[in-house]
């Protein structure tokens, strides 16, 4: 296990040196929303707090990162962490008001949508950011405006970022935090009895995902060059945001990162294919029966199937 | 600020709450019975406008006629989401009911992208260009049928509810499960009615406000999110609250778009919802256990 990844990591670090633009283009967007997964992984997938508000994160981060980029010329090196943090605020004041009551599932997913609205309609009110039509940035291609002439160098910020996330989650893991986590998921009540201060560690892996999440954001803005806040506030991207990790198997630690690798390439193909046939929704109606064949058919995700398949195999041929 | 002005906004807000009324009675219902939140509700609703719309260019059909289709054709939807998909996992954790009413949520309305297109529509009714003076401030007449229309329906459903066999085997299958299945009630019967009687809601309310509101496919997410609102502001899976609820967004929208302007109202009923977190999490009539 250790050795295949270590060799998948060298491929994929060789990778660049062999692929065409457009698909040094699927690999980014396949890291970064594998990235993004993994963040929501902490809290919706070990936590088991499903936000369904994530894009509110990404917004605020990279809001924040270009606005301290255009008005105060602070690096986006820098302004990516203060966006992260802003994020994490964020997320703590939802956590709060989310987890202090210890309200069932299904008000936290409500909350979480009701702020990403409010983020999404403040923003397109407040013209300093821009009103609806959101912030552009000119390119420069200057490496500390956190813009590059070579798409190589997204390819490997978007890798580092999702394999960051990944050894976080894999910490995270491994430790009390992640068992505590596991025992809220499972059983809140049960894990409060026997003494897991559950609201403590809840709004810990919000405060974490949401900063990651916003950290995410500085690289959708930078890469992209624009922000519109129906974009980077809006619930489709929160919905992608959450399908790629429950596909590949929530509260696991590669499930994020195979859902990526499944969904983001059906998406692009489809988006490219059948969008430019005038079929607009057509990507969105496969996931939408991708999410209910998933719910329905293989609530676990892609993932810990795939690791028994490879176990029972491993199993025959010794 | 003009008083006429703020009298006009209470007055329109309050019309417009019925319908939003109708729609949160329908999500509430669905949450009571079976603890599933209808994550396609708002989509549904906009299928409603739809039919609305393809009746009335189609056949003529004016939309404060065909509302009784439309709440038919949502009812049979509704039936059908809840016996292919829902009823399989009624039982099964909170996130996965979510996650199965939002694949529905992206099918409705992309499907309605695809038959329909982007553009926003309107359905036209001769009643949407009358006006009746009140002194001086005017009553919309569309606004004032679709509230005293969405206003009997909800009254009928209550009715139904709480007055018929059907109605009272509905709420005790949804006060306790275990309970009505003891005393032989099936359940699965009585789920599949209420989610068709909450779907129905949609369908109605998607129709009476299609000659005021101009919707596309993706008015259903807004919808679906101004529903869900609601529900927690009155408590949810009560239907007193929905009803209140309903018309106290309404009214909030309407003020904050008079008093802020129209593309912050939203923001409104939001700050309201939090409020409502803050200092009353289970909503305005909502029990604790809820």
């Amino acid at each position: 296990m250790k050795w295949a990844l270590a060799g998948g990591v060298v491929a994929l670090v060789a990778l660049p040196a062999v692929l065409s633009s457009y698909a040094l283009t699927l690999f980014i967007l396949i890291f970064f929303y594998g990235f993004l997964g993994q963040a929501w992984n902490i809290v919706g997938g070990y936590a088991g707090q499903l936000s369904a508000g994530h894009a509110a994160f990404v917004g605020v981060g990279g809001y924040t990162a270009t606005m301290l980029s255009i008005e105060l010329g602070l690096t986006p090196w820098v302004g990516m962490l203060v966006g992260g943090a802003l994020a994490a605020l964020l997320g703590a004041i939802i956590g709060y008001l989310g987890f202090r009551f210890g309200l069932r599932g299904f008000y936290f997913v409500l909350l979480t949508v009701a702020f990403a609205e409010i983020c999404r309609v403040a923003v397109s009110n407040i013209d300093a950011l821009g009103g609806p039509l959101g912030l552009y940035i000119t390119f420069t291609g200057n490496p500390r405006q956190f813009q590059f002439q070579d798409g190589r160098v997204y390819y490997y910020i978007a890798l580092a970022l999702m394999l960051l996330a990944t050894l976080i989650a894999w910490a995270i893991e491994r430790r009390r935090f992640g068992v505590y986590l596991a025992a809220i998921r499972e059983d809140e009540a049960a894990a409060e009895a026997l003494g897991v201060n559950a609201f403590k560690y809840k709004m810990l892996a919000m405060v974490v995902s949401s900063f990651l999440t916003g950290v995410g954001g500085t690289f959708y803005a930078f890469y992209l060059f624009s922000l519109q806040p129906n974009t980077l506030f809006g619930i489709p991207l929160s919905v992608e945001i959450i399908i790629r990790p429950i596909v590949g198997g929530a509260g696991t630690l590669f499930g994020p990162i195979l859902g990526s690798f499944i969904l983001t390439p059906l998406a692009e193909i489809s988006r490219r294919y059948l969008g430019q046939g005038g079929l607009y929704g057509a990507h969105l109606i496969a996931y939408g029966v991708l999410l209910i064949g998933v719910v329905l058919f293989l609530p676990e995700g892609a993932y810990p199937r795939l690791r028994r398949a490879l176990a029972r195999r491993a199993g025959a041929t010794r | 600020m003009d008083l006429t002005l703020v009298v006009q906004g209470v007055l329109s807000g309050l019309l417009f709450g019925g319908v939003y009324s109708l729609m949160a009675v329908g999500l509430t219902l669905i949450f009571g019975v079976m603890r599933v939140v209808n994550f396609a509700h708002g989509d549904m609703m906009v299928w409603g406008m739809y039919l609305a719309y393809m009746l009335a260019t189609r056949a003529g059909v004016d939309p404060y006629v065909s509302f009784l289709v439309c709440a038919a054709a949502l009812f049979a939807l509704g039936l059908l989401v809840q016996r292919g998909l829902v009823d399989r996992i009624v039982d099964a954790p909170h996130e996965m009911q979510i996650l199965l009413m939002l694949g529905v949520a992206l099918v409705l309305e992309n499907v309605a992208l695809l038959a329909f297109g982007p553009e926003p529509t309107r359905v036209r009714s001769p009643l949407a260009s009358a006006t009746l003076w009140l002194g001086p401030v005017f009553v919309d007449v569309a606004r004032l049928v679709t509230f005293l229309v969405a206003v009997t329906l909800t009254s009928a459903l209550g009715a139904f509810l709480y007055r018929t066999d059907l109605g009272r085997t509905i709420r005790a299958a949804g006060d306790n499960t275990y309970g009505a299945l003891v005393i032989g009630t099936d359940v699965r019967r009585v789920y599949a009615v209420a989610f068709g009687v909450g779907a129905a809601c949609v369908g109605a309310a998607g129709a009476l406000v299609s000659p005021i509101l101009p919707f596309q496919p993706s008015t259903g997410l807004s919808l679906s999110v101004a529903s869900f609102n609601i529900v927690i502001i009155g408590g949810m899976g009560s239907l007193l609250g929905a009803f209140v609820g309903g018309l106290l967004v309404s009214l909030a929208e309407s003020l904050g778009a008079v008093f802020l302007k129209p593309s912050l109202k939203e923001l409104f009923s939001f700050s309201l919802l939090i409020v409502i977190l803050l200092f009353r999490p289970a909503g305005l009539f909502g029990r604790r256990s809820a």
